[in-house]
């Protein structure tokens, strides 16, 4: 009993780990051995800085989701909030003494590494909403004041991130946010209108938009227009994916990334280099190796009880996608290039600690997927 | 109750929706995997080749030119291997440093090393940047003893063409040299083999053969990364040497020419009066092609620009000289073909001839009494030769003299310096100069004054196409595929037709209407040389298997006034500029002739004592050589 109250739970410590998903675990474990190798191929085959950060936060952090996944999923709906608010001041912080890098200013320096709270955002966000309508009468979903408490919970952070500058991130923010309210039930009517407003707006927004964004707009459409300068990273990354055929050039084979004509391979474009190296069957087990991860969380979802845990996977499970997908599209010249990283597979310690505990509180979930949440 | 109402519902709504998002995430996923398979199996070729045209990149080496040798397969134009001194910037640790060091060692310019700076601004680090393009042994030696302390520093070895034989050539080779923006553009062939620090022939055969020895480049391919620095060699394709030219000159006697012409402004031709291979082509004074290799310096430049005795020209072809006297057998020819003389016909020679009231002057003052075609020719009497002319009129002499080569290039297309030189006629002046002809021009042509010009090139080839029976000759420098001995030659030449290499027609050989009159001619030219009172009758060899037969030549450079005639100077009385040419044409051996060849000595006085002794000289070592190239031109292709 004691021990129960402890860890805010009613199971025993065995059973929690007899009730982690292993499907999911295993396939968050393959993920990360790929990305280890990936990441040693971008150090050009060599255990280099990269590749040892890499695994030392793997290390570290894998450890970490699963001490997440211990803490019952009662204790993450109780401090929703709190997580969110101090998500907030970190991004405040950040806003005013952050470390400055490349023109934007995201980072922050907490001893062992440095910290980019954006990232975390992406899962209190999540977090933050998914309380907010568990708690919330479904008869009150649509009213004037709850949306408007909702939007201003989107609309705060993504603000913060945008003036970074940091565009990726904070669209990322807004549409993993967003999700929610879908998932909540806001009237499709109010989705439809807003993105006819949008759509009416976006001439607008673009004009407020800083001049090396439009150029990334412009050049999405039109890559060869500057192939030498604001072009060239989409035009290297197709050539790198488009030679990787069939097979791929095999490991530490990819010549585009090995001699450097592929940029930010180890963030960005890390999937460029996996593509190029292991081709289109590679590619394809990858996806389906993030298929399985994103269907698994739907299914912690849907068996959770409580409706924090359902909206929590439901959400997250769409975010994971949404950062695959506009990464992947980016890389493969459907999107314009926006920084967003590959879950688990980029290098960049604030997006894998977001993720891993973005899973923790899914295995938490999985868990405790009985409990009921008053 | 209602709660857990409220919280079904929630959850059915929730489900409702994450469904509709489950449908659009396969959908989104499909979509991805598409374009995934667009680019990496639809286009993957398309892409393999962009992949590899990004690391790829090839390097092109200047390419070998082809050797050329002489007759006998002795290289004339070869390629040395050169050291040079290579900086890459990137492995330097003290660039400053560097460079004192190697101007201390190399005694580099100050201009030279402000260079190497600016090469070093424009230049990739990687990229070598050339000290110096040709070291000397000791320097080289040096530079490898300090080696340990010039990190950075890379000695290399090329190759760079190389005159053998220095000056012996330089008017008949030319030379090579850095190519100009505009040569580069007017040659196609240049412009897909140029590579920096390729050198062109920019004169004579070096320029007219380019295309076939220039030699293609050998290739390497490297991989590259993105800012173009080479990671590693995936390909050596070698460049396949240019093709070997043999020319039809003796160095031997090359080489003679040079030395009999020291310190004179001059030239001298040999020439096989059958096979018109041309034995030798010297212009005096020449200068060292290798001097241009490596670009030449200014005061080098200026010493040969300067030179007074003209070096740049190339005499044999591009000097126009009056023939003086060694027109007459043409003349004495033309007057035979023509039937205005005989050989009974005689003139009396008073030292002078009066016409409309103008006085031409023989070059002995006080004549030479009653002389012969035989005797005329001998004495080189110009009063005989005046009347001569006189009778035979400018029109038919200058059909004569053109059937013998005068007038027109010798060489054709080979050297695009070659002059043609002129013969006058009264068609020619009128056309030309407006005016009528004048009979007093008749008289002066005579004896190979007034506006006639020749090259000695072609003198030499007037004199060949006497000495071999009156058949015309395609005078040759460049040994063809199959080369014709000079028995064939004879053989073909005596039929009266030529097969004609290069328009592939046969050629009318016969230059002569009776072919008594060459012999008479001949005649004449022998006893000018071998009997007593002849003009280079000091000259002449008693030796049949040396004799020869020639015709002195003294030509004005100004018309000589009545003052000058009555103080008769001597030659180092007058100034050089004034001083006549000396000329001398010859053929030999007198029985069984092989041999034609004309000299002459720019400003040398009169032909007798300057251009005739030197023919006495190179006569020997000619007939010499004789069986050795006999001997050489059984061989049908020589390889070396």
């Amino acid at each position: 009993m004691f021990q129960h109250d402890r860890l805010n739970s009613e199971i025993t410590l065995f059973q929690k780990i007899k009730n982690l998903d292993y499907i999911l675990l295993i396939s968050v474990i393959a993920l990360s051995v790929i990305s280890v190798f990936v990441m040693y191929s971008t150090d050009g085959g060599e255990i280099l800085f990269h590749t040892k950060n890499h695994f030392v936060k793997l290390v570290v952090f894998f450890p970490l989701m699963i001490v997440v996944a211990f803490f019952n999923i009662k204790f993450w709906h109780n401090f929703s909030y709190i997580v969110y608010l101090l998500v907030i001041i970190l991004l405040i912080y950040v806003s005013f003494f952050g470390i400055k890098a490349s023109g934007s200013k995201r980072w922050m320096d907490v001893y062992f590494f440095v910290l980019q709270p954006s990232e975390l955002m992406k899962i209190a966000i999540i977090m933050c909403l998914a309380k907010y309508y568990h708690r919330l009468k479904i008869e009150n979903v649509n009213s004037f004041t709850s949306i408007t408490i909702v939007l201003s919970i989107i609309f705060i952070p993504t603000i913060f991130v945008i003036s970074q500058p940091d565009l990726g991130t904070s669209i990322l923010i807004a549409l993993s946010g967003l999700i929610i309210l879908w998932l909540g039930g806001v009237k499709i009517k109010y989705f439809i209108y807003s993105f006819i407003t949008f759509l009416i707006s976006l001439p607008f927004i673009i004009s407020f938009l800083k001049p090396y964004q439009k150029l990334r707009i412009l050049t999405f459409l039109d890559p060869d227009r500057d192939p030498l300068g604001a072009g060239y990273q989409i035009i290297q990354s197709k050539i790198a994916i488009g030679s990787g055929g069939l097979n791929g050039k095999g490991f530490l084979k990819g010549t585009q990334s090995y001699l450097d004509f592929l940029p930010e391979k180890h963030t960005d474009f890390i999937f460029t280099l996996f593509s190029e190296e292991f081709g289109f069957i590679g590619s394809v087990i990858l996806l389906i190796l993030y298929s399985i991860i994103i269907f698994r969380i739907i299914r912690i979802g849907s068996i959770s009880r409580s409706n924090f845990a359902r909206l929590f996977c439901f959400g997250y499970a769409f975010a994971i996608f949404i950062y695959i997908v506009v990464n992947l599209s980016m890389v493969l010249g459907l999107l314009p290039i926006v920084g967003s990283p590959l879950p688990i597979m980029s290098y960049g310690g604030s997006s894998m600690l977001a993720t891993m505990i973005g899973f923790g509180i899914v295995l938490s979930a999985k868990i405790n997927h009985k409990q009921m949440i008053a | 109750m209602i709660k857990s109402n409220s919280g079904i519902r929630k959850t059915d709504v929730i489900n409702r929706r994450m469904f509709i998002i489950g449908a659009a995430k396969v959908i989104v996923f499909v979509g991805i995997v598409a374009r995934l398979f667009s680019l990496q199996i639809n286009e993957n070729k398309k892409y393999l080749t962009l992949s590899d045209k990004n690391r790829i990149r090839e390097w092109k080496l200047p390419p070998t030119r082809g050797n050329i040798v002489d007759y006998f397969g002795n290289v004339i134009a070869g390629n040395l291997k050169v050291y040079q001194l290579h900086i890459i910037p990137e492995q330097v640790e003290n660039f400053n440093y560097l460079l004192v060091r190697l101007k201390n060692l190399l005694n580099l310019s100050d201009k030279r090393i402000a260079r190497i700076n600016k090469l070093k601004a424009e230049l990739k680090p990687w990229d070598s940047i050339i000290v110096s393009e040709n070291l000397s042994w000791s320097q080289f030696v040096k530079i490898n003893n300090y080696l340990y302390d010039l990190v950075g520093v890379k000695p290399v070895m090329t190759i760079s063409r190389n005159y053998p034989f220095n000056d012996v050539y330089t008017h008949v080779l030319g030379y090579v040299s850095q190519p100009n923006e505009q040569e580069i553009l007017d040659n196609q062939t240049i412009q897909e083999r140029f590579v920096p620090g390729m050198k062109i022939g920019k004169l004579g055969l070096e320029k007219r053969l380019e295309n076939h020895l220039i030699g293609t480049n050998a290739i390497q391919r490297y991989e590259v990364n993105a800012y173009g620095k080479r990671i590693n060699q995936l390909e050596h394709q070698k460049g396949k040497q240019g093709s070997k030219i043999r020319l039809t000159v003796d160095t031997e006697i090359q080489k003679a020419c040079g030395e009999l012409l020291n310190e004179k402004a001059g030239s001298i031709s040999v020439m096989d009066i059958y096979t018109g291979d041309i034995i030798a082509m010297y212009s005096s004074p020449s200068y060292d092609p290798n001097l241009f290799l490596f670009g030449i310096s200014q005061d080098e430049w200026q010493l040969i620009r300067n030179n007074p005795l003209k070096p740049l020209i190339n005499k044999t072809l591009s000097g126009l000289y009056s023939p003086g006297s060694t027109i007459k057998p043409i003349v004495a020819l033309s007057a035979l073909e023509n039937k205005v003389i005989d050989t009974k016909f005689k003139v009396k020679c008073t030292g002078k001839m009066e016409l409309y009231g103008q006085t031409f002057h023989c070059w002995k003052e006080k004549g030479h009494g009653w002389v012969s075609l035989k005797n005329a020719m001998k004495q080189s009497c110009d009063t005989y030769f005046y009347e001569v002319a006189r009778l035979l009129g400018v029109d038919r002499l200058n059909i004569t003299a053109e059937k013998f080569g005068l007038g027109k290039k010798v060489l054709g297309n080979y050297f695009d310096t070659e002059k043609k030189g002129l013969f006058p006629n009264t068609k020619w002046k009128k056309n030309n100069l407006g005016k009528g002809w004048v009979l007093g021009e008749t008289l002066i042509t005579g004896i190979g004054q007034g506006y006639i010009q020749t090259t000695p090139l072609q003198l030499c080839m007037m004199t060949a196409q006497i000495a071999n029976g009156g058949y015309a000759v395609k005078p040759k420098i460049i040994v063809d595929s199959n080369p014709i001995s000079y028995e064939d030659a004879k053989q073909s030449m005596e039929s009266g037709l030529l097969f004609d290499t290069d328009t592939e027609e046969l050629l009318d050989k016969k230059l002569f209407k009776n072919q008594k009159n060459i012999k008479i001619v001949q005649e004449a030219m022998f006893s000018s040389t071998n009997e007593r009172f002849g003009t280079s009758y000091k000259s002449r060899i008693d030796d049949p298997k040396y004799q020869f037969a020639g015709k002195t030549g003294t030509a004005q450079v100004k018309r000589i006034s009545k003052r000058e005639r009555e103080l008769d100077l001597e030659l180092e009385q007058i100034p050089y500029k004034d001083r006549d040419h000396a000329l001398y044409i010859a053929y030999g051996p007198y029985i069984n002739p092989r041999y034609a060849l004309s000299i002459i000595v720019e400003h040398g006085g009169s032909g007798s004592k300057a251009a005739a002794p030197i023919a006495k000289k190179l006569f020997k070592l000619i007939i010499d050589r004789h069986e050795l190239r006999n001997k050489q031109s059984n061989f049908e292709r020589i390889t070396i």
